[in-house]
Parts: C-alpha cells; sequence; structure tokens
C-alpha cells in the first residue's frame, strides 16, 4: 500500500469521524452539553436503519430517510422531558445523567438485538472503486465523505442563515436575555438536540453500511467524536471536519505500520494536539 | 378601561432577600412614564417583574386587566411588552443586523417597525449592520438594544438604565427618537437615575426608594425638594 | 478514626467565647460506633465463611473506589469517567513487579499505588488542559490509551492477559504467620490477608477524606466548588489543590486495583481497564448514594451489593435498570439516598460542617441590604 493511498484512506475516514463529531459539536456549542451517550445514539440510529431495512425491505439510503424524522423526535423528546431538566451551572448532573443514559441504551440494545455483529448491506456499493491515476477510492468512502461536507454545507447554512439559526446563537449567547426576544430555550434546545439526532442518523448509515457494529459500539464512537472536535477546536465545523480527517489519517498511518497500532495512533495524535495546541487546530476566534 | 399595565402590591424577593414591597403603579395607553430612584432602589426589579424575568404571583400585575404576573419573559413578550434590558445585552456573536432580527422572534402581527424603519430611526445603525454587534460604541449599542425590542412591534417599550454609561451628547442622540417612538402610539416606561432627563420626557414620574415608591405625580406638579427626599430618603440639605 | 475526639476548635475574640465547631452531638456517639464497627468487620475472617470474607472483600473495595471518585467529583469537582486507568496500572504494576521483578505481593501493593500516582502525573498534565465536561471525556481517552499499550506488552500476556504464579502467593509476607495463628488453610490465609488489607485501606481512605475535608485545605476545596473565581481571589490555589487530590487519588485507585487483582490472580487489559468495572459501578454507587458526603458511598456500596445479588443474575435488564435508577435519582434527588436519610432526620455522621456556637443572643435584624 503506498503512502498517497494510505492517506486517501485516512482522508476519507475523516468524513465519517467528521459525522460522528458533528452532531456533539452542535449541541455542546448551543447549550454547554457534552452527551456521553451520543456514540450510544450513533448506535442505536444504525439498528433502526437496519430494523427498518429488514422489515419494510427498503434501500438502505431511504431507510435512513424514514429513520431521520423518528431520531428527530427521540433527541427531540430526550432534551425537552430529560436533559433540559440537568442544564445548569453545575456541570455534573448532565454528565452524570448522560453517563447513566449511555448505559440504558447499550444494555436496551443488547437484549434487543443480543450481542450480535450487524451490518447494513449496501450490495453493489460495498465493494465498488473509482481509480484516480493509479490511487484507487473506495466508493463507500468517497460517498461518506461527500456526505460528511454536505452536512456541514447545511448546518452552517442553518446556524448562518436562518431565523432558527440566530435563536441558536442568541441562546447559546445569552439564555436570558433570548427569553426576552420571545424565544424559548427549552424548546429551542430540544429543536437542536433533534437536529443533532438527524446528523447522527447520516453517520450511523454509513457506520452500518461500512463496518460490523454491536451494542456495545457506542463508547468508541463517542470518544473518536470527542477526539475530532478537540482537535479541530471548539466552535467551528470546518475544524471538526479538519478534525476528523487528522484523526483518520493518524489512524490509517497507525494501522499500515501494525494493524494492531490503529487506534492507538489516534489517540496519540489527539494528545499531541492537546500538548502543543490545547484548543486545538481551528478556534474560533471569539469565546 | 383597565390600564395598559397595573401593578398591585407587587413584592418580589431574591432568594431570602426582599427588593420590592408592594408597589403600585400604573401605565395607561400611549403615556410615557418614568421611574426613578438611586442604585438599589428596586427599579430594575420592577422592570424584570413586569418583563417576566423574574416570575410573581399571577395577580400582581396585570396586562389590560388581565392577570401576567406568573408568565414567563417569552410569554409576557408576546404580548407585545418588550424590554430594553439594563447594560444593553447585545448577543455577541450577531451582527449588527442579526441582533435586530432576533428581536422579531416573538413578533405578533403588523406595526409600524420593520428593519428599515429602524433605520431610518438610527441610520448610523444601517452603516454598521454587517458588524458585529459588541464592536459598536456604547451609544452605538443602546440603539441596537431599542431598535431590537422595538422589531418586536411592542405596545409598551420598557427601558431600563438605557443613559448609564453613556456622555450626554449621546444619551440626547437617543432620547431624539422618543418621540418618534412615542407617535406611532406606544406607552414607554423609562427607568432612570437621571432625573432631569426623565423630568424632561416623562408624563407622569414615580419615584422609588428602598423598593417602595415614595413619590407619584406629573414633572410640573412635583417640587425639586420633595423629589430629593424621596430619592434620597432626607432632606436637600442634609446631604453632602 | 478519629471521629470526633479533634474537633476543631477556633476562640474568636469575643466577649462570649464563640466556637467553631465541626462536632455534633451525634458525632461523637458515632465514632464509638465506628471503632466497634470496624473491630467486628476484623474479627469477621475467624467467625465467618470464606464466601462471605469474599462479598466483605468486594464491598470494602468498592467503597474505597466510591470515596476516592467521590473525593474527585463530589469535593474537586473532577468528573473523571477515568479512573480505570489507575485501577489497571496498579493492578498491573503489581504483576509486573511480582512477575518479571520477583517481588512480595504484599510488597508490591504499596509500589503499585505510587506507580498509579506516576502516571497520574503526565495524565493531569493532558486532561486539566480539556475544560470542563470535556475533562470527563479526556480521562476517558487516556484510560483507554493505557489499555492499549498494557495490550501490547506482551511479557505479561499482551491482549489475552496473564495469571499470577500460584509460587509467588503461596509464600506471600505474613501467609504463614496466619496459618499458624488461626489454623487457616492457605486459601482461606490468603483471602483473609488480602480482606485485612481492604479493610485497612477503606478505614484509611475514609479517615483521610474526613481529616482532608476538615482541614483548612478541605475548607479551600469547598470554596472552589462554589465559585472558583472567588476562592483564588482569596488567595486558595484552585489548581493545586485539584491536583493533589487527583494525584492522592490516584494512589489509593492503584493501590485498590493492585488489591483487588491479587485476589483475583489472573489480569487481562479489557478487565483491568474496564469502564463498566471501575468507574460505571462506582458512578452508581455514589450518585444511589449521595454525591458529596462521605456517608453517601458508604449507603451507595451497601445497596448497590444487594441489588447486585438480588438482580445480577438479570444481565442487562439490570444494568439497564441500574442505569435508569441512577438517572431518576440525579433528576429528583440529586443530594442520592443519604440526602433524603439527612434531609428527614437532620443526622451527620461525618460532620466537616463549620457551625458558629456560643456567644450571645443574637439580634436579627430583618431589613434588607441596601443593594
Amino acid at each position: 500500500m503506498s503512502f498517497i493511498d494510505t492517506l486517501l484512506q485516512g482522508i476519507l475516514l475523516g468524513g465519517l469521524y467528521a459525522l460522528f463529531a458533528a452532531g456533539l459539536s452542535l449541541v455542546f456549542g448551543i447549550m454547554r452539553l457534552v452527551n456521553l451517550a451520543h456514540g450510544d445514539l450513533i448506535v442505536l440510529a444504525a439498528f433502526l436503519i437496519l430494523l427498518i431495512v429488514s422489515t419494510l425491505g427498503l434501500d438502505p439510503f431511504l431507510a435512513a430517510v424514514v429513520a431521520a424524522p423518528l431520531m428527530f423526535g427521540l433527541g427531540w423528546l430526550l432534551q425537552y422531558y430529560l436533559l433540559n431538566r440537568t442544564l445548569g451551572k453545575d456541570i455534573l448532573p448532565p454528565l452524570l445523567v448522560t453517563f447513566g443514559l449511555s448505559i440504558v441504551i447499550q444494555n436496551g440494545l443488547l437484549e434487543s438485538f443480543t450481542a450480535d455483529s450487524r451490518r447494513i448491506s449496501a450490495n453493489a456499493m460495498e465493494t465498488a472503486s473509482v481509480d484516480f491515476g493509479g490511487i484507487s477510492a473506495g466508493v463507500m468512502p468517497l460517498v461518506t465523505f461527500v456526505s460528511s461536507v454536505l452536512v456541514i454545507v447545511a448546518l452552517n447554512q442553518l446556524i448562518y442563515r436562518t431565523s432558527l439559526g440566530r435563536a441558536f446563537r442568541a441562546t447559546s449567547d445569552d439564555v436570558v436575555t433570548a427569553t426576552l426576544m420571545g424565544i424559548r430555550p427549552n424548546s429551542i434546545f430540544a429543536i437542536a438536540t433533534g437536529t443533532a439526532m438527524m446528523i447522527v442518523t447520516v453517520a450511523a448509515l454509513y457506520l452500518g453500511m461500512r463496518a460490523n457494529f454491536d451494542p456495545t459500539a457506542g463508547p468508541a464512537r463517542l470518544i473518536y467524536a470527542f477526539e475530532a472536535v478537540i482537535i479541530g477546536g471548539l466552535g467551528s465545523l470546518w475544524g471538526t471536519l479538519a478534525g476528523g480527517i487528522i484523526l483518520g489519517v493518524a489512524q490509517t498511518v497507525g494501522a499500515a505500520i501494525n494493524p494492531e497500532w490503529q487506534i492507538l495512533a489516534g489517540h496519540i495524535a489527539f494528545l499531541l494536539v492537546l500538548l502543543f495546541r490545547p484548543r486545538g487546530l481551528f478556534p474560533r476566534a471569539m469565546d | 378601561m383597565p390600564s395598559l399595565i397595573e401593578t398591585r402590591g407587587l413584592t418580589a424577593f431574591y432568594g431570602d432577600f426582599q427588593a420590592l414591597f408592594g408597589v403600585d403603579i400604573r401605565l395607561e395607553p400611549g403615556e410615557t412614564i418614568a421611574v426613578i430612584g438611586a442604585n438599589g432602589a428596586g427599579k430594575s426589579t420592577l422592570m424584570r417583574s413586569v418583563s417576566g424575568l423574574i416570575v410573581n404571583r399571577h395577580e400582581m400585575i396585570l396586562h389590560r386587566g388581565e392577570p401576567i404576573g406568573a408568565l414567563a419573559a417569552p410569554d409576557v413578550m408576546r404580548r407585545g411588552i418588550a424590554l430594553v434590558p439594563e447594560g444593553r445585552k447585545l448577543f455577541a456573536s450577531l451582527t449588527v443586523e442579526e441582533n435586530l432580527k432576533v428581536g422579531a422572534c416573538g413578533r405578533q402581527g403588523d406595526g409600524p417597525w420593520t428593519l428599515e424603519t429602524i433605520y431610518d430611526l438610527f441610520p448610523i445603525l444601517k452603516e454598521r449592520r454587517r458588524n458585529p454587534a459588541t464592536a459598536l460604541s456604547g451609544g452605538q449599542q443602546q440603539m441596537v438594544a431599542i431598535g431590537r425590542a422595538l422589531m418586536s412591534n411592542p405596545q409598551i417599550l420598557l427601558c431600563d438604565e438605557i443613559s448609564l454609561g453613556l456622555a450626554p451628547v449621546v444619551i440626547k442622540d437617543i432620547y431624539a427618537a422618543f418621540s418618534k417612538i412615542r407617535a406611532t402610539g406606544a406607552a414607554i416606561v423609562i427607568v432612570e437615575q437621571d432625573i432631569a432627563q426623565a423630568l424632561k420626557v416623562a408624563d407622569r414620574v414615580y419615584c422609588m426608594m428602598e423598593g417602595r415608591i415614595t413619590l407619584s405625580g406629573c414633572p410640573r406638579d412635583l417640587d425639586r425638594a420633595d423629589i430629593h427626599a424621596a430619592y434620597f430618603g432626607a432632606e436637600p440639605h442634609e446631604l453632602h | 478514626m478519629t471521629t470526633g475526639f479533634n474537633s476543631i476548635r477556633t476562640e474568636i475574640e469575643q466577649p462570649q467565647a464563640w466556637r467553631v465547631e465541626t462536632r455534633t452531638r451525634l458525632s461523637g456517639a458515632i465514632a464509638v460506633v465506628a471503632i466497634v464497627a470496624v473491630a467486628v468487620l476484623a474479627a469477621a475472617p475467624v467467625f465467618v465463611s470464606r464466601g462471605v470474607v469474599q462479598d466483605l472483600f468486594f464491598i470494602l473495595t468498592m467503597l474505597t473506589l466510591a470515596q476516592n471518585w467521590n473525593l474527585l467529583a463530589g469535593y474537586a469537582g473532577l468528573i473523571s469517567v477515568g479512573q480505570q486507568l489507575f485501577v489497571g496500572c496498579g493492578a498491573y504494576a503489581l504483576f509486573g513487579l511480582v512477575i518479571l521483578g520477583g517481588l512480595d505481593p504484599i510488597l508490591a501493593i504499596p509500589i503499585a499505588g505510587l506507580l498509579a500516582m506516576l502516571v497520574a502525573v503526565p495524565t493531569a498534565f493532558f486532561s486539566f488542559r480539556l475544560y470542563g465536561p470535556y475533562f470527563a471525556i479526556g480521562t476517558w481517552v487516556i484510560a483507554e490509551v493505557g489499555r492499549l499499550l498494557f495490550a501490547q506488552w506482551k511479557m505479561l500476556g499482551g491482549g489475552t492477559g496473564t495469571s499470577l504464579p500460584r509460587e509467588a502467593t503461596k509464600d506471600m509476607l505474613g501467609l504463614s504467620l496466619l496459618q499458624d495463628w488461626f489454623g487457616m488453610r492457605a486459601s482461606a490465609a490468603a483471602d483473609a490477608l488480602a480482606y485485612w488489607l481492604a479493610l485497612a485501606l477503606a478505614t484509611l481512605t475514609i479517615g483521610l477524606v474526613y481529616k482532608l475535608l476538615r482541614s483548612k485545605q478541605g475548607l479551600g476545596l469547598a470554596a472552589v466548588r462554589d465559585n472558583e473565581n472567588a476562592a483564588r481571589a482569596i488567595g486558595v490555589d484552585a489548581r493545586r489543590l485539584k491536583t493533589a487530590i487527583y494525584l492522592l487519588t490516584a494512589f489509593l485507585t492503584g493501590v485498590v486495583g493492585a488489591l483487588i487483582y491479587l485476589q483475583k490472580a489472573r489480569i487481562s487489559p479489557d478487565a483491568a481497564f474496564s469502564l463498566t468495572d471501575w468507574t460505571a459501578y462506582v458512578v452508581f454507587i455514589v450518585v444511589i448514594g449521595g454525591i458529596g458526603t462521605i456517608e453517601g458511598p458508604i449507603l451507595g456500596v451497601l445497596v448497590f451489593f444487594l441489588l447486585q445479588n438480588a438482580f445480577s443474575n438479570y444481565g442487562s435488564w439490570y444494568l439497564l435498570a441500574l442505569g435508569a435508577l441512577a438517572i431518576v435519582i440525579m433528576l429528583f434527588a440529586p443530594r442520592g439516598l443519604w440526602g433524603l436519610i439527612s434531609d428527614r432526620t437532620g443526622w451527620e455522621l461525618f460532620p466537616v460542617r463549620r457551625l458558629l456556637k456560643g456567644g450571645p443572643p443574637i439580634k436579627t435584624d430583618k431589613g434588607g441590604p441596601h443593594g
């Protein structure tokens, strides 16, 4: 495997990690909430897509379209009725409640779907590849990467070009003053988490089509998402994509040297960034 | 016909600390009233209570005769009551124009105020509309805060300490806008520490001290010595 | 334990001697009860069966882990979900020292704690750079790094792990003494030895936490928890205090880890660095019992043990219910079971609050300040 080839694989893998991370980043940006169940929600969405594919016989992409509004609803309910109660100055309640939620989701999935590894079948797309003057790239990783770019463009449009996005940013700046504008923060937070769950659905689609997953796969996904966010710098979605790419490249390079070092190499890249650029590589100017 | 706003024996607490002790004020349609008083007199607490930032007993505050004391800020706002908060409280990550647009979030129906009419009122804001709101001068920021409140087309505009920390010439500019705001038929409550400024624009004045109303009336009927007594709790000659 | 016998007393110059006390009437009696309880527990291996001793060992080691996590999260505001790092490092240090270094396991235990503390130095350096909630995930990532690195240590079995050789534990320090004195069989004596060490460690930890909270540093810690900036303004070095606590808990957690795996005699990276066993359970114990109190983890570990015995056969349903219970408690009774009890009764077994007593009758003036 040539070096350029490894690099390309890593960059494309970074797209998947950016998808894991975008929802985490959105929720943190708006309500300073770190959801320790984020990874488990990705896996939950993957099982939901799998369920839709197997029961309705839909194409995975169509199944994701069906799953996305369901996940939005789940996120909305979760935030409105559970997580909003934990928000405040103290960071302990949201962390412990989402930690508990992570355990609940994992074990709920174990009971419903057993510990077996699953995969969402994408048929021909799984093995198809495109040739770029000697370097070949899988269609699936390419589609994943393009999707992550599209998701980030759409999210930026939402945040910077719509009235909902203005309400997101205003609430993030100052909750109390936002209520004076007629904004209901609890609804805004619920919509934000709902939106994050739609991104989670996209992430879950590719997670499930690219590799096997099982009910305990969530925590590792949370960690990759977290690393991508911190490497990129808080508050910037393009930074998060860059963070995902760096993490992806570090992992593929590590794996090329020794397959056992894949995950470790990613962690070490993260620690190096933390050592030399504790605010991440592309932090937002303000805040 | 009931008053636009009426408070009845309004009390307010911050934890164990009582900030208001039975405050009664009235605001009639189209009227401008001023609430004056020293630091800590309870003026801001009164504004925070009326606007819903502090939740009170429901019947302590009436809007057109209907109780609103226990409503939260977004619901009060939707009834056409907008607050320009003390210290302006602009959204730092939004531009000037975005701050104004956010003000229209809870807008109900049509009214005189749009981005265009706000820019007519404060032309400088149009020039600077793409700037981050907090990059503006203090006076311009205050204009954004007032414009943001107006964007909801309120019938009642509450202004908390809008001249605090601004140069006299800037204060004059800002108060010049009030005649235009009044002309749209909106009722205005101005909270001020600057007595002279308040007396100049208000139809009626309430003076507060230590959480109580100590004096009220039309500016022309009020004696300077009475105001001093109501404001400082002492005869003017005892002051140094 | 020194409960209640050396309460802090500061005379303030006042006509009728004000006293600052942390002692309550209950705490004196509790001190006696505590000493009796420790004595009874210490005698347990002579009277009860081996199975009970093993259960008690489990309870005491979990209690020590819980007290440490409580000190971190409940008092120092450091919400770590990576304490499995120190359990794992302590355990692996023990195995390394015994298998590769030929050291006596009992001597290796404190050294294992020191090595865990050594690991905590770079860990603190990295994780303290992360803001509030991200600190939690940061500690987790570093624990994962630990797990992956130890999986690469082929001399200790790599990813599959290894066992302690029987010869190494057969002539552990003090073992033959026990066999002679109490006429125990070797395996029972080994259990008893581990149990006594666990009892000593749990007692030491509770005593240490109690003493720390009643000291000047404890007051500084409370100030930091209430308002870090204000605390800094009055001269509390928050960062130094937090670092010191982080290192201390790493040491104690490492010692517990070594002790647990001396008992288990078999190690693997996945087990020694398990998030569920060494952090999730510990978090549940503290949250259910009551975070930010010394009593909470004690009550929590008993509840946890009962739940574990009654329902652990239900596997993931049990874990699911445990997670849901923690969520419900966090939402509706954030001070846990002990919080509910002490609200009803006013009990404080380990009083750390400072109470002003004596002095002239207080004239209360109900007027508010002019502010």
